[in-house]
């Protein structure tokens, strides 16, 4: 490997992220609690080269795994990622993230008048079949665009 | 059943046997809208919102039925003013109640009220979003006049973009085979999103702009809402159009025996005097049968069966 290339080190044991657009890096971030981890080594790449997509972000996070119903959160502001689970330095698996069925407590609905946005309560939205890029708001039944909501 | 289960929310829930069982409740009602059925029990009113006219329509309908009445009718007197939640004024309210009627003008409070009460809820209007009650009251007006439900040309006139009715309307009318004509100005259409709904769900609808005699004619129903004011950006375009919209009795010239006139009221001029002495108006009966719908969903939801009804002692 050219000098280069490795701008973000090689971790031993955990998962890699790969492919994030780099104006999501920080939801992405936000979305996985990355901030609240205090015991594993968490390496972040931003505006890295990329030949697909022009500039990208990535993220490695040494001895971590996480659940699915996690990592598919990340189908609600970056669908596009790659997923790699690493175990002593070797990939032994590849993901693809999957947007669920209903997402809840994770975005904000962007109707002002909704009531999630002016009570105390979590947000439920239910993701519109089959196009998968609309979501409805259980509460106020609003129909909006995934790529336009944003994180509570 | 839980006290959400007996809920009534949204009108797009309701099955269409669930829809008839509750007109066949109402019309029971109609023969003896005076009772004591609810003897003992208390209906609370929270209007976080001012609707007179719904809430003396739910006040008249519970009194008439025995029960007593609390709430508030203006929330400034309230401590949801001083920042209590709604979750709290719920819980709160839920420790005098037998059942909650609220009005709100946040959309989706009545869904959520349901969720966290004890008791049931019944949604009397929760911002744009649904006033199922309303829809009841309509619906029960189209049966009462027609005799059916299914298979009507159902002819909605004014704004359609903003009027909350005519969107549950045609929700309630999906189980019925309906053929609707939407007439309105460009800049007060049917959304998409309703004529999605359409599509998906096998309703015929013919979109119009003209509204005259010739419109009129194939209608069963002719159900009017206003066209207001401040729904234009563009005032030119509200000056020319807000004459268009006005029913007035000659356009009934050609209307089939049958054609009644509905509007959810208030009207401010968009039906002229003229019309109400006609034989096709009904709008001020449609009012009156609102009692009777709401005395329907109060006990439905209060877990009182169309038997209980028929076999109540009490009636005066």
């Amino acid at each position: 490997m050219k000098k280069e290339d490795i701008l973000v080190a090689a971790i031993k044991n955990g998962t890699v992220i790969d492919h994030i657009p780099s104006a999501k890096l920080f939801e992405v971030v936000a979305l996985l609690g990355l901030e609240h981890i205090r015991d594993s080594k968490i390496m972040v790449g931003y505006n890295l080269d990329s030949k697909k997509m022009g500039h990208k972000s990535l993220i490695k996070i040494s001895d971590k795994f996480f659940t699915d119903e996690e990592l598919n959160r990340l189908a609600i502001v970056a669908p596009n990622v790659s997923l790699s689970i690493i175990r002593d330095y070797e990939l032994v698996e590849k993901k693809q993230v999957a947007l669920p069925a209903e997402i809840n407590g994770i975005v904000r609905c962007n109707n002002p008048k909704c009531i999630t946005n002016n009570e105390p309560m979590q947000t439920r939205f239910s993701v519109c079949a089959p196009e998968h890029t609309h979501v409805r708001c259980h509460y106020c039944e609003k129909e909006q665009e995934l790529s336009k909501v944003k994180l509570v | 059943m839980s006290a959400q289960q007996q809920s009534l929310v949204s009108i797009a829930g309701l099955s269409r046997e669930k829809i008839g069982y509750l007109l066949e409740m109402a019309g029971e009602f109609e023969k003896h809208p005076n009772r004591k059925i609810l003897d003992g029990r208390v209906v609370a009113t929270l209007f976080f919102e001012p609707s007179t006219r719904t809430r003396l329509s739910f006040e008249t309908a519970a009194q008439r039925l025995g029960a007593r009445v609390i709430g508030f009718t203006d929330p400034k007197v309230t401590s949801s003013a001083k920042g209590e939640t709604l979750k709290d004024t719920i819980m709160m309210v839920s420790n005098y109640a037998d059942v909650i009627v609220m009005r709100h003008y946040l959309e989706g409070a009545a869904l959520y009220a349901s969720e966290i009460a004890p008791v049931p809820i019944i949604n009397a209007g929760d911002g744009a979003n649904q006033h199922p009650t309303q829809t009841m009251l309509d619906l029960y007006s189209i049966y009462k006049t027609q005799g059916r439900l299914d298979n009507l040309n159902i002819h909605l006139v004014g704004d359609l973009k903003y009027g909350r009715t005519v969107h549950s309307l045609i929700m309630a009318m999906r189980h019925f085979n309906p053929t609707f004509h939407f007439i309105a100005p460009t800049e007060l259409a049917m959304p998409e999103e309703y004529k999605d709904y359409c599509r998906e769900h096998g309703i015929r609808y013919v979109e119009h702009e003209d509204f005259d005699a010739d419109v009129i004619a194939g209608a069963d129903i002719l159900y009017m809402t206003r066209v207001q004011r401040e729904r234009f950006t563009d005032l030119m375009e509200y000056e020319r159009v807000k004459d268009v919209y006005i029913l007035r009795k000659a356009m009934l010239c050609k209307a089939k025996a049958n054609l009644r006139v509905l509007h959810p009221l208030p009207r401010v001029g968009e039906i002229a005097a003229d019309v109400d002495e006609s034989p096709h108006a009904y709008y001020f009966e449609q009012a009156r049968n609102g009692l009777y719908a709401r005395e329907a969903i109060i006990c439905d939801v209060l877990g009182l069966t169309i038997d209980d009804v028929r076999h109540d002692a009490t009636t005066l």
